[in-house]
């Protein structure tokens, strides 16, 4: 890369396509590209989104979901063998006894966490487990904003339809009734935290355009909307002395001989020895499976996003729900070499940047849902090849965001997204002056565990709350919609483990579901040496795991 | 000791792997490795065999889970970066601070108001400030700190939550103050009061709500849960954008 000529943050030989979208800047100016019909967007999606890419996916051999296909990363975890032996486990030392134990620290768990309590279970009955440090999060990333209905050209009514039209009609209506009838209700709730919302001198919210939205719904907190949600809420927790356990991970849950979820074990990550929780209720909030790197993605998640849960609810018989989809974020930084798969927020074009290829002309709408934008941006680069070519082999197309300054004057990059700016200056390129290139990256579990709208999965005693949950969204998930359904659901799944404990009665402990498991696997043939969950990625050196030597087992 | 040094290196890495690209030399808590130049300081930690089990979050600037502290070759100072978010440059001497061990108060943010000393109540150790800046040339986010925290002092809550708003809470301030002042908490508490008593409250998040308490909504819902996926579908496509 060194041999290059670097001007301003680009190779020289990317600069010259530059130039190119700097020519047609003025005229594209004027041009709004076409929006697709329904069916134009169908037929993209079929022929070039990831999730319809042959061979990709398999269907399920064990459990609920048999039959159903999944990507593979997520087959695979799914029909690994459970990290835990029963046999290894003493389930009669209790190590964490509370009333109710939610598994992750991200917001989903946050907001759980502070509802239960609202609703009467006090903080030392409530117990917060999370992998990394409270707040290490998908959460703490988000950047654009979150959607509510609360203007009033706008309805929930509009809101729901929005959301289903995005989902292609899959979602399961009672909760996205639930995701917008809620939404301002929620908004006013962080209101009174104390969240720095983007407002005008009235108070009024400044709210933006989302991709597949028909109405601007976006509030937001600068680009930093997630880490301001996530740090007032991680602050509100500490304030009210809930418990919090951080750097341990469930491995598995625990259920009672009534067939009910018990708790979970867990396991310190710094001494890797077990604990046992026993809980009345235990609400899983473990977020996503980015991680997972589904057909070699990048993807924008957090080092964690490693699709536990997923994988702890399966073992307990609880049910998924469309799994067979991902959500790929149409915006993924595909240069420089640091930042790939990093997500630009969405709002780049909320605020007027265009998309345009590598001879500086546009060929898609902005703001189409994501998963068509994404299938445009494909076709582009792979099948018509007008895609820029970085040094390391990527391809992308130009975000130009030049425009946002051009059309809403100077400045309003640095003081509209101010962690995108950053993110780019860190590694020389100004995006207030230069587009930025970008691709499809990995961004967001569409699918989960399957709930009903007050938070309860199929197995009594187990909640789920946020991304590890399924049917908001049905296929697609519309940006600003996943923050508001961890505060939604977050908030259902509290107040209803709460009233759930008052007067849950625990049987026996037991892990006989882990060896069921394992039944399961071998006889339906499975052989394979994985286990699951995974915990954490592995990223290091391959020379570096090719020499070494376990020298403490 | 050289050759061992130089051995152990080699076992490390396995040098022919790496011969035929660039690379740049590199210490993680003392210890010397090879790694391909351009590379994130995580990253870079990750090649040379690392396995995060801490200090590694969002890998993307911004959780603060991944503070630094380095110096490089032939220079006294300690610098701070974020590892997911800095390039790796020959020479540097690493470790990590994946958690800060910082006072956080304890308050009920619907009695506390944004007023008067407020934040000298909660933090009497931000007057032991000696203004020497070190916090500021701490911040991997470019955050006036010290600024802040003489505002601080003021009780000029709306500088200090505005000077403050990109703040990750990474801590490497904190860190280095030899005040002994935990900066991000002081500003977290600020912010929240500036959210909640300074700005005005949206009214017309207000209004909606008293409207979906009120029942508006629920006839046209209900009848949106007993329309089909078809009808759904046209009432979708016939949706006009609103462009107010
Ligand atoms: C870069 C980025 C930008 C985004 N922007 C937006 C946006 O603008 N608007 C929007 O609406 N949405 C956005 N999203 C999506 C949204 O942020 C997430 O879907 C949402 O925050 C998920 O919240 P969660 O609490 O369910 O999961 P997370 O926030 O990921 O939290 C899950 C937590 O559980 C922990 N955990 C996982 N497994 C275990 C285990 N086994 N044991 C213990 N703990 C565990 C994790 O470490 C993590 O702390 C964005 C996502 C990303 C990645
Ligand atoms: S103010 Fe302190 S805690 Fe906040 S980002 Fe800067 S150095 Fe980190
Ligand atoms: S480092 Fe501490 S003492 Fe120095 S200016 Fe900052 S807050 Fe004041
Ligand atoms: S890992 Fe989150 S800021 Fe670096």
């Amino acid at each position: 890369m060194s041999s290059l000529k670097m001007i301003e943050g680009y190779p020289e030989y990317m600069r010259k396509s530059i130039e190119l979208v700097e020519r047609t800047r003025p005229r594209r100016m004027r041009e709004v590209y076409r929006r697709l019909s329904l069916e134009e967007r169908e037929e993209l999606l079929r022929k070039y989104h990831p999730d319809y890419k042959p061979g990709t996916k398999r269907p399920l051999r064990i459990g609920p979901n048999r039959g159903d296909e999944a990507p593979h990363e997520l087959a695979d975890l799914l029909e690994a063998h459970p990290l835990v032996k029963p046999i290894d486990v003493d389930l009669s030392k209790i190590d964490i006894d509370t009333d109710l134990l939610i598994i992750g620290g991200g917001g989903a768990g946050l907001v759980a966490a502070l509802w239960a309590n609202q609703e009467g279970l006090p903080p030392d009955r409530i117990t917060i487990v999370t992998k990394l440090r409270l707040g290490d999060s998908n959460s703490v990333m988000s950047q654009g904003g979150v959607q509510a209905a609360d203007r009033p050209p706008d309805s929930p009514v509009r809101h729901f339809l929005d959301v289903m039209g995005g989902g292609h009609f899959a979602n399961k209506p009672e909760l996205v009734k639930a995701l917008t009838m809620d939404a301002p209700l929620m908004i006013k709730w962080l209101e009174e935290l104390g969240l720095m919302f983007d407002k005008d001198e009235e108070g009024n919210m400044v709210e933006d355009w989302g991709g597949g939205t028909s109405i601007r719904r976006m509030h937001a907190c600068k680009d930093y909307t997630g880490m301001e949600i996530v740090r007032v809420l991680r602050d509100e927790v500490r304030n009210r002395e809930i418990n919090v356990v951080e750097f341990t991970s469930a491995v598995e849950l625990i259920k009672d001989d009534l067939g009910h979820v018990a708790g979970a074990v867990l396991v310190n990550m710094e001494s890797e020895q077990y604990m046992v929780a026993r809980a009345k209720a235990t609400i899983l909030a473990t977020g996503g499976y980015g991680r997972l790197h589904i057909q070699g993605f990048p993807t924008t998640n957090h080092y964690g996003a490693t699709a536990d849960g997923l994988v702890l609810a399966y073992h307990v018989g609880a049910r998924l729900t469309d799994i067979e989809t991902a959500q790929y974020h149409p915006t993924g930084a595909a240069y420089p070499e640091q930042i790939v798969g990093l997500l630009i927020t969405e709002k780049v074009r909320g605020l007027g940047a265009q998309v345009v290829n590598k001879h500086g002309e546009q060929f898609v709408f902005p703001l189409e849902p994501r998963d068509v934008e994404a299938s445009a941006f494909i076709r582009e680069c792979w099948e018509r090849n007008n895609g820029v070519i970085t040094p390391t082999g990527m391809r992308g197309v130009w975000l130009d965001s030049p425009m946002i300054e051009i059309i809403r004057g100077e400045g309003t990059i640095q003081r509209r997204l101010p962690a995108m700016y950053r993110m780019y200056k860190r590694f020389g390129i100004d995006m207030a002056k230069d587009p930025i290139l970008v691709f499809p990256t990995l961004h967001y579990q569409n699918g989960g565990v399957a709930i009903n709208d007050r938070g309860q999965t199929d197995i009594p005693g187990l909640f789920a709350a946020g991304e590890v949950e399924g049917g908001v969204h049905g296929k697609n998930r519309l940006m600003g919609n996943s923050i508001l359904d961890y505060l939604v659901f977050g908030r259902r799944a509290g107040i209803n483990a709460a009233r759930y404990v008052k007067k849950a009665n625990l049987g026996r402990l037991t892990l006989n579901h882990v060896d069921e498991y394992e039944k399961m696997l071998r006889e339906a043939g499975i052989e394979t040496d994985r286990k699951a969950p995974m915990i954490l990625p592995d990223y290091r050196g391959k020379e570096v795991l090719a020499r070494k030597i376990d020298i403490f087992k | 000791m050289e050759a061992d040094k130089a051995e152990a290196k080699a076992a490390q890495l396995g040098e022919e792997e790496v011969q035929g690209k660039e690379t740049v030399k590199i210490y993680i808590m003392g210890k010397e490795y090879r790694v391909p130049a351009g590379l994130t300081i995580m990253k870079a930690m990750e090649y040379a065999g690392y396995r995060f089990i801490r200090g590694s979050g969002c890998r993307a600037g911004f959780c603060g889970a991944c503070a630094t502290i380095y110096r490089l070759e032939g220079d006294y100072k300690l610098y701070t970066a974020l590892a997911c978010q800095t390039s790796v440059i020959d020479g540097m001497y690493l470790a990590q601070l994946p958690f800060v061990p910082a006072n956080k108060a304890i308050y009920d943010v619907n009695k506390v108001r944004a007023e008067g000393n407020v934040l000298m109540v909660y933090y009497p150790e931000i007057a032991r400030c000696v203004s020497c800046n070190t916090c500021t040339k701490a911040c991997p986010q470019e955050i006036e700190v010290m600024d802040a925290i003489q505002a601080a002092v003021k009780g000029d809550i709306v500088s200090v939550a505005e000077l403050t708003f990109e703040c990750i809470q990474c801590g490497l301030c904190a860190v280095r103050c030899p005040a002994e002042i935990p900066q991000y908490h002081v500003f977290q508490l600020a912010r929240r009061l500036y959210g909640k008593y300074i700005l005005k409250p949206a009214k017309h998040v207000e209004e909606r709500l008293k409207e979906i308490k009120s029942g508006k909504f629920n006839e046209e819902m209900e009848k949106l849960m007993r329309t089909s996926r078809e009808e759904l579908r046209k009432m979708y496509e016939s949706l006009e954008r609103v462009e107010d």
